[in-house]
């Protein structure tokens, strides 16, 4: 049969699709000797310690099924881990869920709470998944906007502007992706009251959490009154270099977890055992090598930096996540334009603004996740092709 | 942690890190990096700068041992007069003094298998103090200060991802 579209439900249908996919496809015609800067993940491998626990799980023979909600012994780390990073106590027996990645605790979490109709604020720009997780659970994203002059951090007027009687989920991804903006602890006090105001749940996704670069990072569930009315998300991926694990957890009131486990325990069962294990061995022998991990990525954030603004882009420094987020409005190209000329014509990947929402036009996506000798010779490239068009 | 650390530990796996880009990583004047450095050249701290290379990428088949060897230390001087006439030979890559069975550990290197016999037989056991000497041959290398010799590092990653 041919032209099966009308068999597609329409909210996958209303989903639209990535407004970058030309420049997808043009990626992945390009030939080798492309430095990129485009990727989503950090350029270790997972430490050897985390793999070989898997290895020496599977040879022990954990291949089996764990509780729905995660190895108990892994959620008690996790609690361990979220007490003395974030200063939030969490009972490993009701109000943690081991998730196959942060998108799959997103998903469940949307579809946990919302009602046909019901609007979830999005800081934008901010990683693709919110928008379409809201909508397949019949939700409906509202974008706040941020801005580059306030480093990309939630401003309680914008979010107040946004608000409507059918909001009732707030996202918070800080440390944020793409801009490496982060919240401080008074950015999310000034946000609390809004917030109980107008009753609204935040799902706090903390994926970047241990890539903080100025202090410590804070959590919005350890504010007066926030604990209750917040999922905490992380995971594993990006502080330990696992994230091809697909291993994640969800922290919050026993009655939201409750309710995402429901959903959890029909479509997914349970997260792949030999990640929990691995996770297990992370967090328990972990933190020396990430620490190493975080002070290697902190030295090339600072490298990348003063190279984009040595060729002339205006860029916020980011303080948190793996990316830095310049704008290439001088240029006189759109966002996609200026992909496409760095790809084709210098040989070097970064990601659209556009890819993390409209208003990320005007800007492109850095990652450091790269070697030192790439990021330099990236940002050489780069600077010939602002070069050529600065006068335009 | 102090400047001077920072430095070393960057350089230690990164020789050719330029005095500008420690600057900007550690957020410190070219001129004052270039200077640590320096001073750190002069008094030892950096002995020097190495390549690791894979001679047998390029057809190279030299040869390198790894001798236990035993020694009368010498009194008054311990064993630092006889690991310092091991250590001048050319051929001699490494010295070090050793816990357990025997005393000074000595890697040496050489074109070939009778090279490094040669070695042994007419210059290291002659030497007055050495008791005994044991030769083990380097049959494959994996993996040398950090480097490792059979993988290439290849970027798995996808080119690009959100």
């Amino acid at each position: 049969m041919s032209g099966m579209e009308a068999y597609i439900s329409d909210v996958v249908k209303s989903i639209a699709p990535s407004g970058i996919r030309k420049f997808f496809d043009l990626v992945a015609q390009a030939e080798g000797g492309i430095i990129s800067l485009g990727v989503g993940e950090p350029d270790f491998v997972t430490p050897w310690h985390i793999r070989e626990a898997c290895l020496y799980s599977l040879e022990k023979g954990y291949t089996m099924y764990t509780s729905n909600l995660g190895l108990p012994e892994l959620r008690e780390e996790i609690a361990l881990y979220q007490k003395r990073k974030i200063g939030v106590d969490y009972e490993p027996k009701d109000q943690i869920l081991v998730t196959v990645g942060v998108s799959e605790a997103i998903d469940i979490a949307l579809r946990a709470l919302l009602q046909p109709g019901d609007e979830v604020l999005v800081p934008e720009p901010c990683y693709v998944s919110y928008a379409p997780g809201a909508a397949l659970a019949y939700g409906k994203a509202v974008s706040v906007e941020t801005y580059d002059q306030d480093q990309y951090r939630l401003r309680p007027d914008s979010l107040a502007a946004k608000i409507s009687p059918r909001s009732k989920v707030l996202i918070l991804a800080y440390p944020n992706n793409p801009t490496g903006g982060i919240m401080y602890r008074e950015d999310l006090e000034a946000l609390t009251d809004i917030i109980i105001k107008n009753d609204l749940i935040v799902i706090s996704d903390e994926i970047y959490s241990e890539l903080t670069y100025d202090g410590q990072h804070v959590s919005i569930a350890s504010l007066p009154g926030m604990k209750d009315r917040t999922i905490v998300m992380n995971g594993f991926s990006k502080a330990f270099a696992m994230t091809g694990w697909r291993i994640g957890y969800a922290c919050g009131h026993p009655d939201i977890i409750g309710a995402m486990t429901k959903i959890h325990q029909y479509t997914i069962m349970c997260a792949p055992i030999m990640a929990q294990k691995a996770a297990i061995e992370a967090l328990r022998h972990g933190e020396d090598q990430m620490r190493k991990m975080v002070e290697d990525y902190n030295y090339r954030r600072k490298l990348i930096v003063n190279g984009l603004r040595q060729i002339g882009l205006e860029c916020f420094e980011p303080r948190g996540a793996f990316y830095c987020y310049p704008s290439i409005q001088k240029t006189g190209l759109s966002s996609e334009e200026f992909c496409e000329r760095l790809l084709t014509e210098e040989q070097v990947a970064v990601v659209p603004g556009n890819a993390f929402g409209d208003t990320g036009e005007g800007h492109i996506r850095c990652c450091y996740a790269a070697s030192v000798s790439n990021i330099e010779k990236a940002v050489e490239r780069m600077g010939r092709l602002v070069g050529r068009h600065d006068n335009q | 942690m102090d400047l001077q650390k920072r430095i070393l530990e960057l350089i230690e796996h990164d020789a050719r890190l330029s005095a500008k880009t420690l600057a900007t990583m550690l957020e410190e004047d070219e001129d004052k990096i270039q200077k640590i450095i320096s001073n750190m050249e002069q008094d030892k701290t950096i002995l020097g700068y190495n390549t690791v290379i894979n001679w047998e990428n390029i057809g190279c088949d030299g040869v390198t041992a790894m001798i236990d060897v035993k020694v009368s230390p010498e009194r008054e001087l311990g064993f630092n007069s006889i690991a310092e006439r091991i250590y001048r030979f050319p051929e001699v890559r490494c010295v070090y003094l050793m816990s357990g069975t025997y005393d000074l550990s000595v890697v040496v290197e050489g074109d070939n298998m009778k090279d490094v016999a040669r070695f042994v037989s007419h210059k290291l056991s002659t030497l007055e103090h050495v008791q005994s000497t044991v030769t083990h041959f380097v049959l494959k290398r994996y993996k040398q200060d950090h480097f490792i010799f059979e993988e290439a590092e290849v970027d798995k990653r996808l080119v690009v991802s959100l």
